[in-house]
């Protein structure tokens, strides 16, 4: 590149944001391309760790670190929310005020949870009868209420999708059948598993298996509900088409959407605040300048850190080529790969993506970890994966054998 | 994949019960479709309204919408929705309006 250097500005300083703007300072040397980051405070979350958080599994002061410190050095750092974004005069305007000016833009501010989209929700009963741990928080909340819950009707319910990492809640449902195990207590506790999808998950051969480690655990699942209300000083759950479900503790996964600013920003976002995004290259539909990671993409795959991850490095190639006046070559997959903990110091592993449903097997290669199949191999790794979060994926360094396409050859197909 | 008769034409559903082909529904299947789907009769201009909707997203953006974005955009609450078409509107919506169902979220 020649003449000014051109300007990448990235909102967002979550994973993607993170990942991408690490890896792209590396390519070019500020000479030809300033890159500013914007985020609305410094506390990066692991978000992993949020689910460990109510069994006291994880500490808040762990998991959290400043946003600022995991950047590169020559990428500046802006500490402010943003109040919108002029697609057609390639501006972001600031809540301080500021205005920067992008030849590109990479929207990275994730989703956020609107609790306040449904009914009663946080009424009476809020960090009470009712919480979330999808948030730091509520779990931190939700940790003291479990530590003292003895007996009675907890349910877990999903009000709808899309929301981040959807086999969070399954977890939280295994997680919470090993704590009150652990202090003795699981026979005076029922536990039911409430989601508006017809089965435990969204893939059908992941979601038989996950039904049966319901079933196994005692979970009662409850499927096709789809939440009106939740009342949390009348301690139930009232669907659209007025049936009600009791409780005695409600866990919930509030409703999903973009950031707020997404909304003040015409012609950005669709009717929830998401990102319209070609499934392949990651550029919006919005604009030839602007690109999408994580969350914030209307793309067809699951809102985690995984497709984050994966989503990086074809995000990275295209923005790249974008930058040099090339086409845009680097394709995604919509490879998801997630660890989910099963309890009792075992984890599940599946690994998909836009085409291929979670199969069984091994992971990566026919050598590897076991795939849809309870393993202490698979907590381990989950366990490891804090680690190479923090030194690894966000500094953008790749991981030996883990590419970004979803492997195929330690996986068996099945019909379900 | 099956065949049916709707309105005296033979049309192609998919194991769900979709359309396979929505270009070969037409309003007067509608009636029949939604004593299939088990939605209220008769059908009342709000649902109407919804089926209109559905299939003009689903032509302009290659689904139908989710029941978030059609009470955000149909002009019907999530509610009135849930009366109009019980258990799932935008799945039973999308089964008489003959068109594939919409993309689920993972």
């Amino acid at each position: 590149m020649t003449g000014r250097p051109k300007r990448l500005v990235v909102l967002g300083a979550g994973t993607g944001g993170t990942l991408a703007a690490n890896r792209i300072r590396k390519h070019y040397p500020v000479s030809d391309l300033v890159i500013d980051v914007v985020d609305q405070n410094n506390e990066h979350v692991y978000q992993p760790g949020l689910l460990f958080v109510p069994f006291g599994l994880a500490d808040p002061e762990e998991i959290v670190r400043p946003r600022d410190r995991q950047l590169h050095s020559g990428i500046n750092y802006h500490l402010s929310a943003i109040r919108s974004v002029d697609v057609d005069a390639n501006t972001v305007l600031l809540d301080d005020e500021s205005v920067l000016t992008y030849d590109v833009l990479l929207v990275a501010t994730g989703s956020v949870l609107q609790p306040e989209e449904t009914d009663g929700l946080l009424g009476e009963g809020w960090l009470d009868t009712v919480f979330t741990f999808y948030d730091m928080e509520g779990a931190t909340a939700l940790a003291k209420k479990l530590a003292t819950f003895d007996s009675g009707r907890m349910v877990i319910n999903i009000v709808d999708m899309p929301i981040k990492c959807p086999v969070a809640p399954l977890e939280f449902a295994f997680l919470a059948d090993w704590y009150f195990t652990e202090r003795g207590v699981r026979d005076d506790i029922t536990i039911t598993y409430i989601t508006p999808l017809d089965g435990a998950f969204t893939k059908p051969t992941a979601s038989a298996t996950l039904a049966s480690l319901l079933d196994e655990k005692n979970i009662e699942l409850v499927t096709e509900f789809n939440t009106g209300e939740v009342d949390g000083s009348g301690r139930k759950l009232v669907g659209y088409d007025e049936s009600e479900i009791p409780f005695d503790l409600a866990v919930v996964v509030p409703l999903h959407g973009g950031a707020a600013y997404v909304e003040d920003s015409p012609g950005l976002g669709d009717e929830l605040g998401f990102i319209p995004t070609d499934n392949a290259t990651l550029q919006s539909a919005v604009r030839p300048n602007i690109f999408v990671l994580g969350d914030a993409a209307d793309v067809p795959a699951s809102k985690a850190g995984s497709v984050t991850h994966f989503e990086g490095e074809v995000l990275v190639a295209n923005i790249e080529s974008f930058l040099d006046g090339q086409s845009l070559e680097a394709t995604f997959d919509g490879h998801a790969n997630c660890f989910i903990e099963t309890g009792f110091s075992k984890a599940l592993l599946i690994d998909f993506n836009y085409e291929t449903e979670p199969l069984p097997g091994h992971y990566p290669g026919p050598i590897g970890l076991p795939l849809l199949k309870e393993s202490r191999l698979n907590h381990l790794g989950k366990l490891m994966f804090q680690s190479f979060y923090w030194h690894g994926l966000l500094p953008g360094r790749d991981i030996p054998g883990i590419g970004t396409d979803m492997p195929t050859a330690g996986k068996h197909p099945t019909s379900v | 994949m099956t065949t049916k008769h709707f309105a005296g034409i033979e049309v192609e559903l998919n194991d769900e019960g979709f359309f396979v082909d929505p270009a070969q529904w037409s309003e007067a299947m509608a009636p029949e479709l939604a004593e299939a789907w088990g939605i209220p009769t008769p059908l009342t201009d709000k649902h109407w309204q919804v089926l209109r909707f559905m299939r003009s997203e689903y032509f302009e953006k290659g689904t139908g919408p989710t029941v978030r974005k059609l009470g955000k955009t149909s002009g019907v609450t999530v509610k009135e929705l849930y009366q109009l078409f019980p258990k799932g509107p935008a799945k039973l919506a999308a089964g008489c309006a003959g068109i594939p169902k919409p993309r689920g979220c993972v």
